[in-house]
């Protein structure tokens, strides 16, 4: 088993990991991070499976711009402290 | 029919509530500002026979109405799965799954004049399924708009207090150090990134929608680190609007016509150039543009609208 293979087996059990915990967080704002590094994750795989162009729109709009968003939301139903964040 | 099925069609049981964490209200101008609201609906719903009609009315309404819902859904998840069940199988001869995958590798590039065969198949073969992307993302900011914005009208039934509170208490992130001095080595970075990524949409991984993305959270970053005020100075919601619509009427209008001359037999006039060039593959990089452009809008108004309740400008 070569290099390759060994990081994406990691990759997608990590991917599995972050899909199942996101289920199990205890507050919404830790669910929100888990989802974070699910799509970073899942933008390093992409890059794995040769699709560059879905590795970029990964990372802006998933991790980056789906995750503010949620953050927004979750500020706006109080569920972070504007302190905290 | 169940007991407790019956209670929730009337709406006297919340099955989420109680496992749904919400927050406490907290603050006594927020509780104030709830007590009025349920004051007026009581005073709007009143307690003369006739309006106990009405209120009876309404809640057959709101009953058939869980009815309707689930009865839809239902019948969306059949269409659904009848139309997955009688695709044809992985793999099997059609002329979908060989004859057009098959043409587009082979005289994609000779076709579009684009060397990204993806670029050439979302924004000329398929041009019309971008196009509707775009308009689906247009149609979510609307969606969000109606939902968000804070104008003259709702400023009026008490929401003003509670939202200038609210935004006062939101951490001014204007004021951070290390936010302000990373956002400007940054923004340019990103910036010709996502230019990068849009104009070689037709040469490479990328193109309209990734691009405008990367554009998008660098307006985001601007706007948190910089503040809204000076965003103002250059971004407001009719210039969002004008980039938007004069990007969707563009595609749609380009687009229509080379269908039309194509499904003719005319020839269109759009030089194709030379694949592999910036300027190569037709009208693919005009559309990239286009589809950059509203995505980036859309990215910047979402966090704008969720923000602070207004794209920006005069509102």
């Amino acid at each position: 088993m070569d290099l390759i293979t060994a990081a994406k087996i990691l990759l997608l059990v990590l991917l599995i990991a972050c899909a199942v915990s996101v289920n199990l967080t205890k507050t919404l704002l830790q669910a929100v991070i888990v989802f974070m590094a699910y799509s970073s994750l899942m933008c390093v795989i992409w890059v794995l499976m040769e699709s560059p162009d879905l590795a970029i729109t990964e990372a802006a709009v998933g991790a980056g711009i789906s995750s503010v968003l949620f953050l927004l939301a979750l500020r706006r139903i109080r569920q972070v402290d504007a302190d905290n964040e | 029919m169940n007991e407790t099925f019956r209670r929730f069609l009337d709406g006297e049981i919340d099955p989420l509530e109680g496992i749904m964490n919400v927050a406490e209200e907290e603050d006594s101008g927020r509780k104030e500002l709830t007590a009025a609201m349920k004051r007026r609906h009581r005073t709007v719903i009143g307690t003369s026979k006739a309006q106990k009609l009405m209120r009876a009315e309404k809640e057959s309404y709101y009953r058939v109405y869980n009815v309707v819902a689930v009865i839809s859904c239902i019948l969306l998840i059949g269409v659904l799965l009848f139309t997955v069940a009688h695709l044809p199988r992985y793999g099997a001869e059609n002329p979908r799954a060989t004859e057009v995958m098959d043409r587009y590798i082979e005289r994609g590039v000779e076709e579009t004049g684009a060397v990204n065969v993806v670029a050439g198949m979302i924004l000329d073969y398929r041009a019309f399924d971008t196009l509707g992307e775009s308009h689906v993302l247009f149609t979510a900011l609307v969606c969000v708009m109606i939902l968000l914005i804070m104008d003259k009208k709702n400023m009026r039934t008490g929401y003003e207090d509670y939202y200038t509170t609210t935004r006062e208490r939101f951490h001014d992130l204007t004021t951070e150090a290390i936010l302000r001095n990373v956002a400007i080595v940054l923004i340019p970075c990103i910036f010709v990134y996502g230019l990068y990524v849009l104009l070689n949409g037709q040469n490479g991984p990328g193109g309209g929608f990734s691009g405008g993305a990367v554009m998008g959270s660098g307006l985001i970053i601007a706007s948190a680190a910089f503040g809204f005020d000076r965003m103002d100075r250059f971004f407001t919601a009719r210039v969002s609007a004008w980039i938007t619509f004069s990007s969707l009427a563009f595609y749609s209008f380009a687009k229509g016509y080379v269908f039309f001359t194509g499904a003719n037999g005319i020839p269109n006039g759009v030089p194709k150039g030379t694949p592999g060039n910036i300027l190569s593959g037709g009208l693919i990089l005009p559309l990239d543009i286009a589809v950059g452009l509203v995505v980036a809008c859309t990215m910047f108004g979402f966090y704008s609208l969720f923000r602070r309740g207004t794209i920006g400008g005069a509102s």
